[in-house]
């Protein structure tokens, strides 16, 4: 016979146990074929619940229903039990005797167990949708209105022999252009972005085990993450306003802005640095 | 007659909504479908039967509805990545990647071509919105802690997401081959020329010379409108999807 389960063996022997009024481990071992079958048990040990006696005899000695016509079964009859208790297979049984075997008694619930909790939720049509209409709308119609402002800068044609000065990367890149004038390339240029750029924030998932989401919780990586926001924020706005002919340091108010991607935003009166 | 004509003319737009053609273009839950009504059913109908619409789930949790969990920050990053393929085949109409055509195919579109301008500095500010709005999304998803498990891994495919729209945005400001473009990028590309070991192969690499020339012009033209878009939707199609499988939006806090 193949190995049942431990977990569907336990729930038949509880079953069975119930059944038969016997203790489980007793079941248990009969099930497991430990022990032989106790013999029919006596009126004051089999004292089941009445509902679990009839359903066990419904499933399990259809023959025998008839005889109780529909009456509760008597409580503590020994040819019940015997009826009602597992039987091994007749082979040799007498003709047209039929014995059924009782496998187990399953409970009124799901077998499937849900683990997903029911959650809070919404229709996507309209209630997210709406928001991203809306929000989709506002940027292209910011976008829209600043490009009829602002023009695009275009300088002189390109001149291999006239180097601008200063010479600026687009902003995204002056935080690292500003780290260059403090360390050696090798770090500043190559070390920075991809060890702690590129390889650094891609481990950052991996390297924070804290299972939590709450900002309490978190308090030494959002203080590391805002550290870093505010850090190459200070770094790009001093490589964008703070840095003149030679990259050396100029105030904006003084000198005037140098940095050509603003060439059309800065404010008249405040004139650009060329 | 004429009374008849013009109410022809006026029942036209009922008469097509209804029509078959009209019908048949229309998948069912429509809003626009003739006959909408709105129910529950038709409300999940509206999401799955679109085919833009269905990258979202037919619900989401309560939380991630409002404006001030997410911003919309990585849907806008998206929408402004549509908005610059738009804008930006526009322009490749009228610009030629060569050193000697590229600067004046520039002031052209500016001064001659209809709606150019507009179109370019769309396309110019458009690309420095995305570097921001990617970045600000990196750091809303860091402070809602929503890297972590389940959704490492989608972290990791959106940091290569902003990597490649630096990228996307730097190529592209060398195109107007212009001094700011031009010397800009001989400061960015500097940089590779210090990696450890294979630092000339590098920046010859990403040149296709030894300095900044026509040939980088080319180059990067193909990195800025195939190259790079071509793996950037590949990125975005797993990190959209694994958005998905890995649970929908994070949290609530």
């Amino acid at each position: 016979m193949a190995e049942l389960p431990e977990h569907l063996l336990r729930r038949s022997a509880e079953a069975k146990a119930k059944a038969l009024g016997i203790s489980v481990e007793e079941a248990m071992a009969q099930l497991k074929g430990e022990a032989p079958p106790t013999p029919a048990p006596t009126p004051a040990a089999a004292a089941p619940e009445p509902e679990a006696q009839s359903a066990a005899v419904a499933t399990a000695a259809p023959e025998a229903a008839p005889e109780t016509n529909g009456h509760a079964p008597v409580v503590g009859d020994p040819t019940k039990a015997t009826s009602v208790r597992p039987v091994a297979p007749a082979v040799g049984g007498p003709e047209g005797v039929r014995t059924q075997r009782l496998l187990t008694v399953v409970k009124a619930k799901a077998i499937q167990q849900t683990k997903a909790e029911p959650q809070d939720k919404v229709n996507t049509w309209p209630h997210l949708m709406i928001v991203e209409f809306a929000s989709l709308l506002a940027v292209t119609g910011v976008l829209i209105i600043l490009s009829i402002i602002l023009q695009a800068p275009l300088l002189e044609a390109a001149n291999f022999n006239a180097t601008p000065n200063p010479s600026k990367a687009p902003w995204y890149f002056l935080g690292l252009q500003e780290l260059l004038s403090y360390f050696d390339p090798q770090i500043a240029g190559v070390s920075i972005p991809t060890i702690v750029g590129l390889l650094g924030f891609m481990a950052i998932p991996y390297v924070d085990k804290n299972p939590s989401n709450k900002p309490s919780d978190r308090k030494v990586a959002i203080f590391m993450y805002t550290f870093f926001l505010m850090g190459s924020a200070v770094l790009t706005i001093i490589g964008v306003l703070f840095r003149g002919p030679g990259f050396n340091f100029t105030y904006p108010w003084n000198d005037g802005i140098f940095f050509d991607d603003l060439k059309d935003w800065v404010p008249i009166g405040l004139g650009d640095g060329h | 007659m004429v009374q008849k004509l013009l109410d022809r003319v006026k029942e036209l737009p009922s008469a097509l909504h209804g029509s078959k053609v009209v019908d048949s273009i229309l998948r069912p839950g429509s809003p626009m479908k003739a006959g909408y009504s709105d129910s529950p059913r038709n409300r999940s109908y509206v999401i799955m039967n679109n085919v833009l619409y269905h990258l979202h789930p037919v619900k989401v949790k309560r939380h991630g509805v409002r404006l001030s969990y997410t911003l919309c920050l990585g849907g806008l990053s998206f929408f402004l990545f549509i908005l610059l393929t738009i804008t930006g085949i526009f322009l490749m109409f009228y610009y030629a990647p060569t050193a000697e055509a590229a600067y004046q195919d520039i002031q052209e579109l500016s001064t001659s071509v209809a709606f150019g301008s507009l179109v370019r500095n769309m396309h110019r500010w458009g690309a420095h919105f995305m570097v921001l709005t990617v970045f600000l999304h990196m750091s809303r998803v860091f402070y809602h802690g929503a890297y972590k498990a389940p959704r490492e891994f989608n972290w990791v495919v959106g940091v290569v997401l902003l990597l490649l729209t630096l990228l996307l945005s730097f190529t592209g400001y060398l195109l107007p081959w212009d001094q700011l473009a031009l010397w800009a990028v001989t400061v960015g590309t500097n940089m590779a020329s210090f990696v450890p070991v294979f630092g000339s192969q590098v920046q010859f690499t990403l040149l296709g010379a030894v300095a900044v020339s026509a040939d980088t012009l080319l180059r990067w033209y193909v990195l800025h409108v195939l190259f790079l878009p071509f793996i950037i939707v590949i990125f975005m199609a797993i990190h959209f999807w694994r958005v998905r499988k890995d649970g929908g939006i994070s949290g609530p806090l």
